[in-house]
């Protein structure tokens, strides 16, 4: 459109409006990026392509510009940053450690803390965007699934979302064990007692991860090259397939007036959303910049520098590594076995495999779900939770199962806080583990169905208006307001599906999965309340 | 008016490319009905102040230039403040100074812009929301008929598909490609068999207990009733790799009256009256257990809470350990100092699959 005004001869000369130097000028370099990238067609493709808005969109938007803070802040501290578990006597400015013989690591980490100017707030502006954007990648994914937004076509790139989540946390943790501290070498040796538990091949694992026995002098060096080389680039690549995608499939929106399955309701990338976003993106790192300029995050230099001896009472690892390290706490004692001449550590195993299926339910999730349903069509209304009360309720219970897990990271703080003793809350949290869950679902499940059932209401007889009128015949009524059509609308226009059923397969059989899909079918969708009909509508308005 | 369907027959991979008939997705088993409410259209777009009174909206306009000029104020503050507020070296008081100082500039650089754009983009830029429609996200069937022509010929024209032997040979030959980058791997860890480094430790028969971590050794009679020391064997922090060898020598040492002790058989000489030493690793996954509690004498994993119970030679009472704590077998030389009677009697630390 730019590129027009470079060539005002073949604009009629009495439309064409005065050009300014600066459009002339914009114009004039608009023609020669076009006339060698072609990049007019993008322009035309993406320029005005329309998002939908809603305040939960907004959470993979803080998880990306939060990256985005995190790439910033870390490229800065790498100038200062020395990867190297070479020991070095402490020289710097802070006092209560001087003379101290610690890795060149954690003494370049004092460094950047006490002697660099801004290296302290940038540490802490690295950790909090750090902590900010796995966070919001897990709000993000709650908002995606509870809304059903991975639906075909979706599935694909929720998978790619669940990578990012396992990559990001694993960029937190090596990033977390790089200052070589007294806590994060702890973090390390967690690490290194859970290799060893792994049967046949785990303690070569940990072997070859520490290059000889823990802790050796190799291992921050190579927890740096993940750290800021290849975990990096295998996110961005992700975090470019997870976008790109979002793009081919352009963004779902909620039901609403005007709202289809077959169209995008919303603002437009230029001017509008790229103003909302690019600025969105200055206050997320503005407000985490704030946070680092107030709230100290990880004093390292409280902790001192590693050794495999001490070790102090309380301390809690980043807040997303909480739920692995409680699953450990909740094994029941005497979980190790010889058998075979060989030691299986089940009080190890055990956590790696509940973590392993719970992750990898979450990551097969819109499989299960697509196949309960057998729904192939494309989904670009998102769900509102109420609508789909079964998934809603195994998400609650999916919620309280990591919640009761995140929760037992903190037994021991748990039972200092509240005076009660610490087997007490091990042993309520086990039970909770198994329990919660189940309560979750079932309290879940209820709420959705009755506010299905309200909206139901509401949309079929109205709201109370809480006017009351006096008969002729002496009697006094409530009069209900019925909803205008476009409030109606968002209360009545969901999916509705029926429990499958059974029928023989073309060799006239009924196979095994055929009968569970059926009984997954039915229990997702026995108590559904059906959406209301214009038929009801019509009907109702008589009485 | 319920259209039922058991599966997604219709949708079969690639056979809708061959038929002419448009492509309509299986619903599964979802209730398409005839008598949905049908969707009332956009509400008429609401006006914002900022497009009635004009007042309102130099006022807008207002706003976000003096935003986006505190942005610039905040920007050069960060960068005045850099120099203004410099670190005193030993002078934590500086560095939050600094810190606190830098940072509010470089956040009010962010935020003015930041708030200022979505302000502008709010009140100022376009109100009403515009219409796009979707696609299906598969190609359309001329497309897919072209593409899958396309791979076709791909085919014929390389052969790959009749020529089993090339095609088998080169799948075979990328398989081993990757090869040689798993194996240049192995040197990532010395050559030594790890098994055996995890099943001895530095201690041996005459290695004095010393004091972690200033590695004074420790006279019997220093070892009070109810105390508790940290203990390194002699010599270890002369070592090389020291941090290795600490991690599987670190004793903890305590004093109980013998007749709170239950001694099993053969540990009998294992103990100086009523001095124990036991491994500081815990048997769990390998964190310092660090935490004496002296009245009842139970020793406590700060990571994941594992108890261990020092009158029952370290038996685990609680969390989920599985093991004791491996005993050191201490006597006194002839100084009086406390001494390692041999190595650790089974590996220390973590469970490991070639432990036992």
């Amino acid at each position: 459109m730019t590129v027009t005004t470079t060539r005002p001869a073949e604009a009629p000369a009495e439309v064409a409006p005065p050009v300014s130097r600066g459009s002339r000028f914009t114009g004039a370099a608009a023609n020669y990026i076009d006339e060698r990238t072609s990049i007019s067609g993008l322009v035309k493709e993406l320029g005005r392509k329309i998002f939908p808005d809603h305040w939960s969109f907004m959470l993979g938007e803080v998880a990306l510009y939060s990256f985005i803070t995190i790439l910033l802040s870390g490229t800065f501290l790498t100038f200062f940053f020395q990867p190297s578990m070479a020991e070095v006597h402490y020289s710097g400015s802070y006092v209560p450690l001087k003379g101290i013989d610690m890795s060149a690591a954690y003494a370049s980490s004092l460094d950047i803390s006490f002697d660099i100017r801004g290296g302290l707030l940038f540490r802490q502006i690295h950790h909090w965007a750090a902590l900010l954007f796995i966070a919001s990648i897990g709000l993000h994914m709650l908002r995606v699934y509870f809304t059903g937004a991975f639906r075909k076509p979706r599935e694909i790139n929720w998978v790619i979302g669940f990578l990012l989540l396992i990559l990001a946390m694993a960029e937190g943790f090596t990033g977390y064990s790089l200052p070589d501290d007294l806590l994060s070498g702890n973090g390390l040796r967690i690490i290194d007692g859970m290799l060893k538990g792994i049967p046949v091949v785990g303690t070569w694992i940990s072997y070859l991860l520490f290059g000889g026995e823990f802790p050796s002098t190799d291992i921050v060096a190579r927890l740096f090259t993940l750290h800021i080389l290849l975990l990096p680039a295998i996110l961005v690549a992700a975090l470019g397939l997870h976008l790109l995608l979002m793009v081919v499939n352009k963004h779902t929106q909620f039901a609403g007036p005007g709202r289809t399955n077959d169209n995008v309701v919303g603002v437009p990338v230029l001017p509008i959303f790229a103003a909302k976003a690019g600025g969105f993106f200055f206050v997320v790192f503005g407000v985490i910049v704030l946070i680092a300029s107030f709230f100290t995050i990880n004093p390292i230099w409280n902790y001192g520098p590693y050794d495999p001896s001490p070790v102090s009472a309380g301390t809690q690892p980043d807040w997303y590594i909480g739920f692995a390290d409680g699953a450990l706490r909740l094994v029941p004692p005497g979980w190790e076995f010889v058998l075979w001449d060989h030691t299986w550590s089940f009080n190890i195993i055990l956590v790696l495999a509940v973590v392993g299926i719970f992750l990898a339910v979450v990551a097969a999730y819109p499989f299960i779900e697509g196949w309960v349903t057998g729904d192939k069509r494309e989904h670009h209304i998102a769900d509102r939770p109420r609508n789909a009360p079964v998934r809603t309720a195994i998400g609650a219970a999916g919620v309280t199962f990591y919640a009761v897990l995140w929760a037992a990271a903190s037994s021991d703080l748990i039972a200092t806080h509240f005076k009660v003793t610490i087997e007490g809350v091990i042993h309520v949290l086990q039970a909770l583990l198994f329990i919660g869950p189940v309560i979750a679902y079932f309290i879940a499940k209820r709420v959705c169905v009755g506010l299905q059932k309200k909206d139901r209401e509401i949309a079929l007889h109205g709201f109370e208006s809480g006017r009351i009128v006096r008969l002729p015949g002496g009697e006094y009524v409530e009069v209900h307001e019925q909803l205008d059509d476009y409030e109606r609308w968002r209360l009545v226009s969901y999916n509705d599906y029926k429990p499958l059923m059974i029928r023989p397969n073309a060799e006239g059989r009924i196979t095994m999965s055929q009968r569970m899909r059926a009984s997954m079918s039915r229990w997702f969708f026995e108590d559904r309340i059906t959406p209301i009909s214009q038929n009801e509508i019509e009907s109702g308005e008589h009485h | 008016m319920a259209q039922h369907d058991d599966g997604g027959t219709s949708t079969a991979a690639g056979s809708a490319v061959e038929k002419a008939v448009p492509f309509v997705p299986s619903a599964g088993t979802a209730v398409v009905t005839s008598d949905a409410i049908k969707n009332p259209g956009l509400p008429p777009h609401r006006e914002r102040v900022t497009d009635l009174d004009p007042k309102k909206d130099r006022q807008a306009e207002r706003r976000v230039y003096t935003l986006f000029y505190l942005s610039i104020v905040g920007s050069v503050f960060a960068v005045a403040a850099y120099i203004a507020f410099p670190i005193t070296p030993g002078d934590t008081a500086s560095v939050r100074l600094n810190t606190l100082m830098l940072g509010l500039g470089i956040a009010l650089g962010m935020l003015g812009i930041g708030i200022g754009a979505i302000y502008w983009s709010k009140n100022l830029m376009r109100g009403d929301e515009l219409t796009e429609s979707r696609h299906l996200t598969r190609g359309s069937d001329a497309t897919r008929a072209r593409a899958a022509e396309i791979m076709h010929e791909g085919n014929v024209e390389s052969g790959i598909g009749r020529r089993s032997l090339i095609r088998n040979s080169l799948i075979g030959a990328l398989v081993a490609t990757p090869l040689p980058a798993i194996v240049i791997f192995r040197d990532l860890a010395p050559a030594k068999d790890p098994v055996k480094l995890l099943k001895e430790t530095m201690w041996a028969k005459g290695t004095r207990l010393t004091r972690d971590p200033t590695g004074t050794p420790i006279k019997a009679s220093e070892v009070t009733l109810g105390s508790v020391f940290h203990v390194i064997p002699e010599g270890l922090n002369d070592k090389e790799d020291r941090l290795e060898e600490k991690a599987k020598a670190a004793v903890l040492l305590m004093r109980l009256k013998p007749e709170d002790l239950h001694v099993s058989k053969g540990r009998e000489t294992w103990n100086y009256n009523g001095i124990v030493a036991y491994s500081k690793i815990c048997t769990h996954v390998g964190c310092p257990v660090a935490l004496y509690e002296q009245q009842t004498h139970h020793l406590l994993c700060p990571c994941h809470s594992s108890t261990f119970d020092v009158t029952n030679e370290c038996e685990v009472i609680f969390g989920p350990a599985k093991r004791p704590l491996p005993q050191l077998p201490i006597s006194v030389d002839s100084e009086g100092y406390l001494v390692a009677q041999s190595d650790f009697t089974e590996p220390v630390g973590p469970s490991f699959w070639e432990r036992s």
